[in-house]
């Protein structure tokens, strides 16, 4: 059967693809020359800050921005939410300043006088019988007969409440960008997104301007995971600040703003039941979950997650709480999911005394046609963690307050590639572009795409320039949902192979031979039958003359070069100070699945990536909310942790490659390694300590609490 | 409201092409180049010393990467915000704000400080070295060079900060052990996990800093 034409090459003609690149911006940015959108600087530029509702649930009763429009260097004052307005969150934008400098601009602001109503407000939904009306049932679902699975004599129930509260995505660039208007009907942003090619369209509709006359440019931007997609209020007010003001304006977010209104992680919290047959089969499942995103309540996280037990019983209800707005954060609903699922097994396993590994391995079946992959998974897995000397029954009991445990996850996620059109340009002078709206979250968006256009031409990826971060390209997708690489990759080699061919159809009567005789391999063009019959690419280039060969990639499209769900198995291996409560990592152990591996470098670096988020949001990440005032107590990085290089221990990422898994094609990688880590520190913090600290991120005091609770039972 | 217009007009290609030159001629910025090491550096700090400045723009110097530049800026203005804002050296970038993350990493005279706890006049008088005082062209220091190499960083927004806590690391620690690499540079922070690839950057970039080559 012939090969459909733009399909990957076999293993044994891969040249780039699965190898170790470097990523092509890495030096850019190691040098700090990457400029970045806070980095744009234009002459006349003004600086705009904005004020913020002091309270978590209020009404504006008036606004007086006299005093701040009298001060020198002020430019453009502008009320954002007028009087009546009723605000849900603390820090909610009422009022925009611009001005000649940062300071002035915060001078402005401190002397603008809002007057508010304060409202009841809700920001702690941890405990459900304490959130009163704000509490909505929401969902109930059912399959199999769960009532019967949990009424059977031989089979064990065990029960627990288990949670994850609401983080921030605490990017490091803030959000925000650079706002000027060359004229009257032209507005060019420089915007921090995730979204290049979708910016515009959102940002015109909303003032009211052709798309075609907005242009978006981000060529680096610092860190989005989920929570930069659309314009945003501060890129609305940035662009009418411009407007007004007809001078550049320059608005980003400062750090307290970041972390109060620029993303946030809806919480889930589950009271479940599990119950299982004595040999570890797991059969029922019963569960009341909550959580919140905000003032809109919060959906039902996906549960039992990746194991679909035969009977089941779900209940959710939405809390409507004054915490902050919601995002989507990097791999959207599944930590929590895990977390509540794999926990709430985790304790079936020990209530059975059965070795979580044995009991996950048998039950792995439960995951449908993946069960032979997450089996593959446990099985290396188990061997790179050193589970057969390390793991034990609950509790460590070697004397000493330091205990040690081990735990493990399973996750999935889906991936596919979105819509992304390219063009791809061979210049009589022997370069190659490929261009697109697209954008590279640090992800190395822009080195894969290099990687499959050098591999399709047969040159080194350093031949290859890669134009993206600009929406004058043709449009690309958003990146989100692990859909980049499937969507970049694939358009790309499209264009490629199309580029190629038309380039080989041009060149073939100087070879006198047909099209199809020809091949680009190795840095030359050459007669596939005779390979000494050669030009080089730059020789072959000049017979072009002055007309460049140009073709447009696309994704969707023929051949099928991408595709969808992945597994993973994770485990956790930490010690825990019974004293202090203090939880250290010793060593986590990834194992990934993801399909056709374009660049192994990067794709590890993503496993890494994402196993240290996980580790940040298992101790350390929470919104800490105070319930007098409803306002953050920790909108600051001293207080909302990151964790540092001292706090991740040893990390071993293994990728599933070669037979069975590149056929498959690509699969996008952002999300799926950052699903596991709550739960498999969850579980290894158990093992350790013979008690479950029920929610995450697991702090000192709540695992001195958990041991004190346990101590009693 | 205010409305106040005073801008020249450029098109959109203009404004997408601006350069560092263009931006610094805007902001009335004076830059001498080639200052020696320790040439002209301490003169700025004494002729202030004992008078009380502020609070609006006061004239001072600062010495950057080997060159001195004339600023007017409010003392309240931090040397990050100097930096970015008013010499647009944006490599250090603006994260935190309170001396937390170390993305805003400089050397003042030599040792590793957070530019958003420094103020700039109280850099006058002391030698500044910035991430972009640390390549020239295509040559990369050792550290940007074993960052590349080991994928030690992502969407990059750290990774300056990084990269000159790191050389400020190993030029007191030539030969460091883990341990003294995660305490030295625990005072850096990155949201995207680059911290593997960090440990190994900096192992890697010991030795190559050893190998002979003089670097700034």
């Amino acid at each position: 059967m012939p090969k459909c034409k733009y399909d990957w090459p076999e293993a044994g003609e891969r040249r780039l693809i699965g190898k170790r690149i470097s990523r092509i911006d890495g030096p850019v940015k190691s040098s700090g020359r990457a400029k970045y959108s806070y980095d744009v600087n234009l002459p006349g530029m003004l600086c705009a800050k904005m004020l913020g509702c002091p309270y978590a649930h209020a009404k504006i009763v008036s606004i007086d921005t006299s005093e701040a429009e009298k001060l020198p260097g002020v430019k453009v004052v502008r009320v954002i939410q007028g009087p009546g307005t009723e605000i849900q969150w603390e820090g909610d934008e009422v009022v925009a300043v611009a001005a000649v400098t940062e300071e002035i601009a915060e001078d402005a602001l401190s002397k603008i006088k809002v007057e508010y109503e304060q409202l009841p407000h809700l920001v702690h939904e941890e405990v459900l019988t304490e959130v009163g009306d704000r509490g909505k049932p929401a969902a109930e679902i059912k399959s199999g007969d769960p009532d019967a699975a949990f009424k059977d004599k031989n089979s064990v129930i065990s029960e627990g409440t288990y949670g994850a509260s609401v983080i921030a995505h605490c990017c490091l660039e803030a959000h925000g960008g650079v706002y000027d208007w060359p004229d009257e009907n032209t507005l060019v942003t420089w915007h921090s997104t995730q979204n290049v090619s979708g910016v515009p369209g959102q940002l015109a509709e909303a003032l009211g301007i052709p798309a075609g006359n907005v242009r978006t440019i981000c060529n680096y931007m610092g860190g989005g995971f989920g929570s930069k997609f659309g314009p945003d209020r501060w890129g609305m007010v940035g662009a009418q600040l411009a407007k007004e003001a007809g001078r550049p304006v320059k608005l980003m977010l400062p750090r307290d703003a970041e972390l109060k209104l620029a993303g946030g992680r809806p919480s889930h919290f589950a009271k479940i039941r599990v119950v299982a047959k004595r040999d570890g089969t797991v059969t029922g499942w019963e569960s009341d979950s909550w959580s919140t995103g905000g003032p809109g309540g919060g959906g039902m996280p996906p549960i039992p997650y990746v194991l679909e037990v035969p009977n089941r019983v779900m209940r959710h209800t939405s809390v409507a709480t004054n915490i902050g707005p919601t995002r989507a954060w990097r791999a959207p609903n599944h930590p929590q999911a895990c977390l509540l699922t794999m926990a709430a097994l985790d304790d079936s396993a020990a209530k059975l005394n059965m070795d979580a590994l044995e009991f996950f391995y048998k039950n792995a079946g439960l995951a449908g046609e993946r069960g032979e992959i997450y089996r593959q998974e446990l099985r290396i897995a188990a061997d790179l963690a050193g589970w057969k000397n390390f793991w034990h029954p609950r509790g460590d009991k070697t004397p000493g307050p330091i205990k040690r445990g081990l735990g493990m996850s399973m996750h999935t996620w889906g991936g596919r590639g979105h819509n992304s059109n390219c063009t791809v340009t061979i210049q009589p002078d022997g370069s190659v572009e490929v261009a697109l709206g697209s954008q590279d979250l640090g992800t190395g968006t822009r080195t894969v795409i290099a990687l499959s256009a050098a591999e399709t031409f047969g040159l080194p990826i350093e031949a290859i320039t890669v134009r993206i971060g600009d929406s004058k390209d043709p449009a690309s997708g958003a990146s989100g949902g692990s859909t980049t690489v499937g969507g970049v990759s694939s358009s790309t080699r499209r264009g490629s192979v199309d580029a190629l061919e038309a380039f080989l159809a041009k060149l073939a009567p100087s070879f006198g031979v047909e099209a199809s005789a020809l091949e680009a391999a190795n840095g030359y063009v050459r007669v596939k039958a005779d390979p000494s019959q050669r030009l080089t690419w730059k020789q072959a280039c000049a017979k072009l003359g002055v007309t460049p060969i140009q073709a447009s990639g696309k994704n969707p499209g023929p051949c099928n070069l991408i595709s969808s769900g992945v597994g993973g198995v994770q485990i956790a291996d930490v010690s825990v100070d019974t004293e202090t409560g203090l939880v250290k990592i010793n060593k986590f152990v990834a194992v990934q699945d993801c399909g056709l591996i374009l660049d192994m470098k990067t794709a590890e670096s993503q496993c890494y990536g994402a196993i240290i988020m996980g580790i940040t949001y298992s101790l350390f990440e929470e919104k800490i909310m105070d319930r007098v005032t409803g306002r953050m107590l920790n909108p600051n990085m001293e207080f909302y942790k990151l964790a540092g290089i001292g706090d991740i221990g040893e990390i071993i990422v293994h990728m599933m490659t070669g037979p069975g898994y590149d056929e498959r094609g690509v699969i996008g990688l952002g999300e799926p390694p950052v699903i596991s880590p709550g739960a498999a520190i969850s579980n290894a913090v158990a093992n350790a300590i013979g008690v479950r600290v029920p929610t995450i991120p697991i702090t000192p005091q709540k695992v001195l609490a958990a041991l004190q609770k346990g101590g009693k039972a | 409201m205010s409305r106040k217009k005073d801008k020249p007009r450029k098109t959109a290609e203009e404004i997408a092409a601006l350069s560092r030159r263009d931006f610094l001629k805007g902001a009335g910025v004076a830059v001498s180049g080639g200052l020696l090491a320790g040439d002209a550096v301490g003169v700025a700090a004494p002729e202030m010393a004992g008078q009380v400045l502020g609070p609006g723009p006061v004239p001072f110097k600062l010495h950057i990467n080997g060159k001195a530049y004339k600023v007017n800026l409010e003392p309240r203005v931090t040397l990050l915000d100097a930096l970015r804002n008013h010499l647009d050296l944006t490599g250090a970038k603006k994260v935190c704000d309170r001396g937390t993350c170390g993305s805003c990493t400089v050397l003042l005279d030599d040792k590793p400080v957070y530019a958003c706890g420094v103020l700039a006049i109280e850099a006058a008088g002391h030698r500044i070295t910035t991430i972009e005082g640390l390549s020239h062209g295509d040559h990369l220091h050792p550290v940007m060079e074993a960052f590349v190499e080991h994928d030690a960083q992502q969407c990059g927004f750290c990774t300056p900060g990084f990269v000159m806590s790191c050389k400020a690391f190993l030029d007191r620690h030539p030969n460091p052990t883990p341990e003294e690499i995660e305490k030295g540079l625990g005072g850096n922070l990155c949201r995207c996990g680059t911290y593997v690839g960090v440990r190994q950057a900096v192992m890697d970039a010991a030795k190559a800093m050893k190998g002979g080559r003089s670097h700034a």
